[in-house]
């Protein structure tokens, strides 16, 4: 029994990181898979969100802390509001710089914008505390779910021991909730925008961008608004990462797993399709927990495991590719549904 | 209607379009011929925003457009094909067309996401104009197909649907006939026609079928080399000197 608890709990902390690579692939979705926008900097939105997150609805710096700012307690929807407000004004003011340039500027400036945010959440430690990360981050209702279950199970001392154990571990259930609405909602409202004349705009820009400008449509205009949009949701996805595990530091935010991830998650769901986007997240993620059950068993340094875990990703990208050239699910014939029916 | 005076746009060395001065009056079809390299895709890559000229001035409808980019004129009511046709290939036929319209209300974000009725209320009349447009082109059973799918000459008449979209007041057909099956030629004059005298649509088109230019357009204009070298009607054009010389050595033969 302790075993299936175990196993449980396992999945449980998978599902809630699997969904909020979810909500990046979904960004990401909107950006590469409509737009064509190549955002490689992925990791930057996200951590933006975390970091806005943590400092809107985390508490104020304590004793030991090298941070000076933020911290202000806020509820967490409006930690939440302000990490995809604060990730769409990174994304406004990159997207005008540079989306009417050639594309590849986009790129380079995405890149660009990742790696001085993490070389800012490292040694800006007045706002970020540095290398030694963000702590205490509030989970929502973590308090009222807790003591709730501490009552249940002083009431009921003759419980057996796996069900104390699973019950003990009842708010990452109240999470994973949570998460899941927050996926739902997203992709609907996704789904809604895209699936319309506006998403069409966005497929005819990706497809031939000279074409679309004849068509009459303000390329630039469309291209910042499917930018900003995607990179909203990116920082949303980072709070709902930050209020899960409750500290930020700057190793989540290495373009490993904010960024290379997301891509291979949204061409082997599907690029350009939004359930593709969120089967890839889940899919690529149970892969790559997978990898690391099959590198612990060889007789290798952490790095080097690592490295052979990318590997194993790309090749199993590839595979997927080879047999399904447009991701598991790939794009549906008609942009818009608004026509039919 | 459009007037083009002094253009010239220089690639390197090469002088594609050189000191061009010509007008296209309301509710003609005129056209614009010459040998293969005079300029006259430029011309209208010049005319439509996708180049800046070098020198000169472009007015349409009374207004100094030189320079402006490609979607503002659009909606000013100036459209163009492409010689090489661009189609949306990851988009169906039906899509590709449903897209041109302007000034959409299904265009602006909010607007699926908040009004959904009014959006789908548009998407059925735009699903009925595209598949009348098709039905005159004569793509309709093709209306579900990938656009990249579909063969040259069909992808021409591709653009000519989107033109009739568009509904501009000034369109600018690059090599309409191109590809499209000889016996479809015809039906292709009837159509550029109708679109002209049904729907008050001035015409302004490359061709390099003389047989088309001869029955379809008047005035003719005449390229060589970046300049404009004659303009008048058919008959006139054909039997000019002139024109016959820049032609000759060329592949085309004024008959
Ligand atoms: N983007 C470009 N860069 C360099 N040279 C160009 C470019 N576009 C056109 N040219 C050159 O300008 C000249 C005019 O080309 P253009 O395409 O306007 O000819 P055209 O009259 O349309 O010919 P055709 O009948 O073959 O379509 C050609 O010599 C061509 O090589
Ligand atoms: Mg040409």
């Amino acid at each position: 029994m302790d075993v299936l608890v175990g196993i449980l709990n396992y999945l449980l902390f998978f599902s809630i990181t699997a969904g909020v690579y979810a909500v990046l692939a979904l960004g990401l979705n909107v950006q590469w898979g409509y737009t064509g926008l190549f955002n490689i900097g992925v990791a930057g939105f996200y951590a933006v969100g975390a970091y806005t997150s943590a400092l809107v609805s985390g508490p104020p710096p304590g004793a030991l802390d090298w941070r000076v700012f933020g911290g202000w307690g806020l509820p967490f929807p409006m930690g939440f509001a302000a990490a995809g407000v604060v990730a769409a004004l990174v994304a406004l003011l990159i997207g005008w710089i540079t989306i009417r340039l050639k594309e590849d500027y986009l790129a380079i400036a995405t890149i660009g914008i990742a790696e001085v945010l993490r070389l800012i959440i490292k040694n800006e430690a007045w706002l970020t505390n540095g290398v030694w990360g963000l702590k205490n981050i509030p989970s929502p209702w973590f308090q009222p779910v807790q003591s709730g279950v501490t009552a249940f199970l002083a009431a009921r001392p003759q419980l057996p021991g796996w069900l104390v154990s699973l019950l003990k571990g009842a708010y990452s259930w109240v999470y994973l909730g949570l998460l899941a609405a927050v996926i739902l909602a997203l992709y609907f409202l996704v789904e809604r925008a895209l699936r319309s004349p506006w998403g069409r705009v966005l497929r005819a820009i990706r497809e031939d961008e000279v074409a679309a400008a004849a068509q009459g449509k303000n390329v630039a205009a469309f291209k910042l608004q499917a930018f900003v949009l995607g990179s909203a949701i990116m920082g949303l996805a980072g709070s709902l990462y930050a209020h899960y595990a409750r500290y930020l530091s700057v190793e989540k935010f290495e373009p490993l797993y904010g960024t290379f991830i997301v891509w291979v998650m949204l061409v082997a769901g599907g690029a350009g399709n939004n359930k593709g986007a969120i089967l890839g997240a889940f899919l690529i993620w149970g892969l790559w927990a997978g990898t690391d059950f099959l590198t612990g068993y060889l007789p290798l340094s952490d790095v080097r495991a690592s490295a052979l875990r990318v590997v194993l990703i790309g090749v199993l990208l590839v595979g997927i590719l080879l047999v399904r050239p447009r991701g598991i699910l790939g794009e549906e014939k008609f942009v818009s549904r608004l026509f039919k029916g | 209607m459009l007037a083009i005076e002094g253009v010239s746009k220089r690639f390197g060395g090469l002088w594609a379009v050189r000191d061009c001065s010509l007008t296209v009056e309301q509710g003609t079809i005129t056209g614009l011929i010459g040998p293969n390299g005079a300029g006259k895709t430029t011309l209208f890559h010049i005319i439509t925003g996708f180049y800046r000229p070098d020198r000169g001035r472009i007015t349409f409808r009374g207004e100094d457009v030189t320079g402006q980019s490609p979607f503002r004129l659009f909606h000013k009511g100036l459209y163009r094909t492409f010689q090489i046709p661009r189609a949306f290939p990851e988009m169906t036929v039906l899509e590709n067309l449903m897209l041109v319209p302007g000034n959409q209300c299904g265009e602006l974000l909010w607007n699926p996401i908040f009004c959904p009725r009014r959006v789908r209320k548009e998407e059925r009349l735009l699903l009925r104009r595209a598949q009348e447009v098709l039905e005159f082109v004569g793509l309709a059973p093709l209306a579900g197909a990938l656009a990249g799918t579909l063969s040259g000459g069909q992808k021409k008449l591709l653009e000519l649907a989107r033109a009739l979209m568009a509904q501009p007041k000034l369109v600018l057909l690059d090599e309409p006939g191109a590809g499209v099956n000889p016996t479809l030629m015809n039906k292709l004059a009837a159509r550029i026609r109708q679109l002209a005298q049904g729907f008050g649509v001035t015409v302004f088109l490359i061709e390099h079928d003389m047989d088309l230019v001869m029955n379809l357009c008047d005035p003719v204009i005449v390229m060589s080399e970046g300049r404009v070298l004659t303009q008048g009607a058919p008959a006139q054009v054909r039997t000019d000197p002139r024109v016959i010389e820049a032609y000759l050595g060329g592949q085309y033969a004024v008959a």
